[in-house]
């Protein structure tokens, strides 16, 4: 079935052809900064977790967010989401990858990684993250590539698929708290020391994980023949727009609850992140921003007319993935050092090779993502004749 | 049954065995010998028994468990002396033991880690003898 | 036999001479002598937890003998620029070491107070606890030891620390050693570093390299759970200081008032 990948029109051959392009020039500032060493990022002593653990927190968002399709269907039986499990599924396998990646270009000595499996240490959060992710990417592989190889041949799936399907929904949920209490522990960083950590990180993904869905729905109808179905999407576009209230509660309930206690510890990092301090405040810029594209889409997600119509739905998704890319990707991890523990500020920037790493790393993942998508369209053109909306699927031979 | 391609494939078979064997028959196989190593000292000089922390075969083929060991026991469990197979003691250490014996890194060490092309990583932080000056 | 006082004195002044020999004379080889020129000559120093008090009242201002002897002794890097220095302990002005300790109508000689800092060696470390290979762990007389060659430089010990100890080498860090140590290794890039009370000094029986340099005998280090040790007389008897107590770390570097 992965032959599929191989062949596709023009249009899929040039967008392939350009994510290796960027995946290459990625590899080769990674094997810079392997060379010269870590300090060719922004990361500083004050500052020591930048883009690429962003970018990690926010896809571990994006790889939870499949839940978002699979509970309904599974649990509930809501035959809309029938036909695009998968895609979420293949979201959440990219996604995954993509967070592996991440961690992987973010270490000093990457070549020592399997010390986290030789040496393991049960107390530390970052293990259990990393199992966690690691048998959620190998829970998805084979739920979505079973399911769509059944859908294929045209006979239901096996039963042994379905108890992985359903341990897979709160094993969504666990890698993201995972990686919630790797932030929600530390005792010495005020920022990420509240129990609305984790949801808060949840509610985020499932706001920016299916309005990626409902792009990447929009696109394949565009440019791959597949529609999702008018009934599917909207229902993701719901949920996109409670997940995005209930995002934009968390962050008012945070604020209220440290500026109206007064506690300058607490207070500092807010104040930082949305007005500067002492002149320092390159953030504020981009936290506006993600707050005006967040309430902008709400307001959009709410309104039936502009939701239903595609070219809205497709702003407002468009809004809602870089609002919370912003707000959970440097928004959190970088305030979080900022003010240091000794009171003082150290601002962060990326750097170029550190963004081209980056770029890259997210060009492997839209490769597998492109591939696995792919696969997906053609196994859909040949006709698949079993429906997997139908019995069989969903009670099991 | 028809071979297809036969030329191709008989080509790339040809090619595959001549790649394969590249050790073999590139660059002078088996005209190189293992190399001398210089035990020629100061510190060895003035050794009454030209003993090192174990036998010579010993030492060539397990110095690096030795090291590991010496690594964990030093650095994890603080425990720093060693006990030789013949009761004798010594500092686990590489720099503070071996090294100060085997002050010739460069004909001693580095001579058959260069013939097998094997890089190891000790000498990016354990200083070897001769580096303060530089 | 000796006949009278002359000849007895003689024969004294002989033997005592006789005496000095062996120490003039160089020390016989034994052929079985093990050559290990690392090894102690002293006893390591041993504790049941270790511990460094601070005693703010002696440090002066201006002095870093702590900090030149201690990262001369461990070759710590000098890279130059704040983001990415590697340093085990420096001095910040006091209203920054204890936030919420000053307020507005503070003397001056406590805002001008600059104590140093390092690696507080909790009790109940919380970089510790995070770090996922064990590459940082507590030895069980109290210090928090790094082991350089199983860390793989994730850095989320940096941000465990409530303190900002911590170090990472984002350079390889050779070539900005201002004067190599022979006796103790450099690191390499990649890897955290931080404070380590000097354990392979107290492993050949000698005090930490800043309680040894500081001029005005301002660093005190002990054994707190000895009871008559020097530190805890002094933490008896004296009032001090730890940086964030509240935060259930334990820090075992008091700063005495």
């Amino acid at each position: 079935m992965l032959e599929k990948a191989l062949t596709g029109g023009p249009g899929y051959r040039a967008w392939m052809a350009f994510l290796l392009a960027v995946l290459a020039t990625g590899l080769f500032f990674y094997l810079r900064q392997l060379e010269l060493g870590l300090g060719v990022t922004g990361m500083s002593r004050d500052v020591s977790w930048g883009l690429y653990i962003a970018q990690f927190t926010f896809l571990v968002g994006i790889a939870a967010s499949a839940v978002m399709l699979v509970l309904p269907y599974y649990l509930h039986d809501y035959q809309a989401f029938g036909k695009i499990t998968v895609l979420g599924e293949f979201l959440a396998v990219a996604s995954v990858m993509m967070c592996g990646l991440f961690i992987f270009v973010n270490l000093g000595q990457p070549q020592r990684v399997l010390f986290v499996l030789l040496h393991a240490q049960p107390k530390s959060v970052l293990f259990w993250d990393m199992f966690v992710l690691n048998v959620y990417l190998v829970l998805n592989i084979i739920t979505g590539w079973t399911v769509l190889g059944c859908d294929r041949k045209g006979i239901p799936p096996p039963r042994w698929v379905k108890p992985l399907i359903y341990l897979s929904i709160p094993w969504a949920i666990s890698i993201h708290t995972m990686t919630a209490f790797i932030y929600a522990g530390l005792p010495g960083r005020s920022f990420w020391l509240t129990a609305l950590m984790a949801p808060r990180f949840l509610a985020a993904a499932f706001a920016s994980g299916p309005a990626l869905l409902i792009l990447i729905c929009l696109v394949l109808k565009k440019w791959a023949n597949f529609d999702a179905g008018e009934k599917a999407l909207q229902a993701l576009a719901r949920i996109v727009a409670y997940a995005l209230a209930v995002s934009i509660f968390f962050v008012l309930v945070e604020l209220f609850t440290v500026f109206y206690s007064g506690i300058p510890e607490h207070e500092d990092h807010f104040r930082y992140l949305y007005a500067g301090i002492d002149g320092h405040g390159n953030l504020a810029p981009w936290m506006w921003t993600s707050v005006i594209l967040a309430v902008g889409a709400l307001a959009a997600l709410i309104h039936p007319r502009t939701r239903r119509n595609e070219h809205f739905l497709a702003a407002a998704c468009a809004a809602v993935f870089a609002a919370f890319w912003i707000e959970k990707g440097l928004g959190l991890v970088v305030t979080g050092f900022i003010p240091t523990p000794l009171g003082s500020v150290t601002e962060y920037v990326p750097t170029g090779p550190e963004i081209a790493v980056a770029l890259g790393v997210w060009a492997a993942g839209f490769l597998v993502l492109s591939a696995l998508y792919r696969v997906f369209v053609a196994v859909r053109r040949e006709g698949g004749s079993f429906e997997p909306s139908a019995d069989g699927v969903r009670n099991g031979p | 049954m028809k071979l297809y391609d036969k030329g191709i494939i008989m080509a790339g078979i040809a090619a595959f065995v001549l790649l394969a064997t590249v050790p073999l028959w590139y660059g002078g196989a088996g005209k190189s010998s293992p190399p001398e190593l210089s035990l020629d000292t100061p510190a060895i000089r003035e050794l009454g028994e030209k003993r090192c922390v174990d036998d010579t075969a010993v030492m060539r083929s397990r110095h690096v468990q030795i090291l590991t060991a010496w690594r964990d026991e030093a650095v994890r469990k603080g425990n720093r002396t060693y006990t030789a197979s013949d009761g004798r003691r010594f500092e686990a250490s590489l720099s503070g033991t071996c090294l100060k014996c085997h002050s010739n890194k460069e004909q001693f060490c580095d001579r058959c880690h260069d013939y097998v092309g094997v890089k190891p990583d000790c000498f990016r932080c354990h200083i070897a003898p001769g580096e303060v000056q530089k | 036999m000796t006949s009278n006082r002359r000849e007895f004195l003689k024969m004294a002044g002989a033997s005592a001479l006789l005496l000095l020999v062996p120490a003039v004379l160089p020390p016989v080889r034994a052929a079985e002598k093990p050559a290990s020129p690392g090894s102690a000559a002293r006893q390591p120093l041993k504790a049941g937890h270790w511990a460094m008090a601070v005693d703010l009242m002696k440090c002066s201002a201006d002095c870093t003998d702590c900090i030149a002897a201690c990262h001369q002794a461990h070759n710590v890097p000098a890279l130059g620029n704040p983001k990415d220095e590697v340093k085990w302990i420096w001095r910040e002005p006091f209203p920054a070491v204890f936030p919420g300790e000053t307020h507005a109508w503070s003397g001056e000689s406590l805002r001008k107070m600059r104590p140093p800092v390092l690696c507080n060696h909790c009790a109940n470390p919380p970089c510790v606890r995070v770090c996922p290979t064990g590459a940082t762990f507590q030895r069980p007389d109290g210090i928090v030891v790094m082991d350089y060659h199983r860390c793989i430089g994730c850095k989320i010990c940096l941000a465990a620390c409530p303190y900002g100890a911590r170090s990472i080498n984002f350079r390889d860090p050779r070539p900005f050693i201002p004067k190599l140590n022979p006796d103790y290794p450099t690191r390499t890039k990649g890897v955290i570093e931080k404070c380590n009370f000097c354990e392979e000094r107290l492993a050949r029986g000698l005090k930490p390299a800043c309680v040894e340099a500081c001029r005005r005998k301002a660093l005190v280090f002990g054994d707190v759970e000895d009871p008559r040790s020097e530190i805890r007389l002094l933490l008896e008897t004296r009032f001090a200081l730890r940086r964030r107590a509240n935060l259930g770390t334990l820090p075992q570097v008091y700063y005495l008032l």
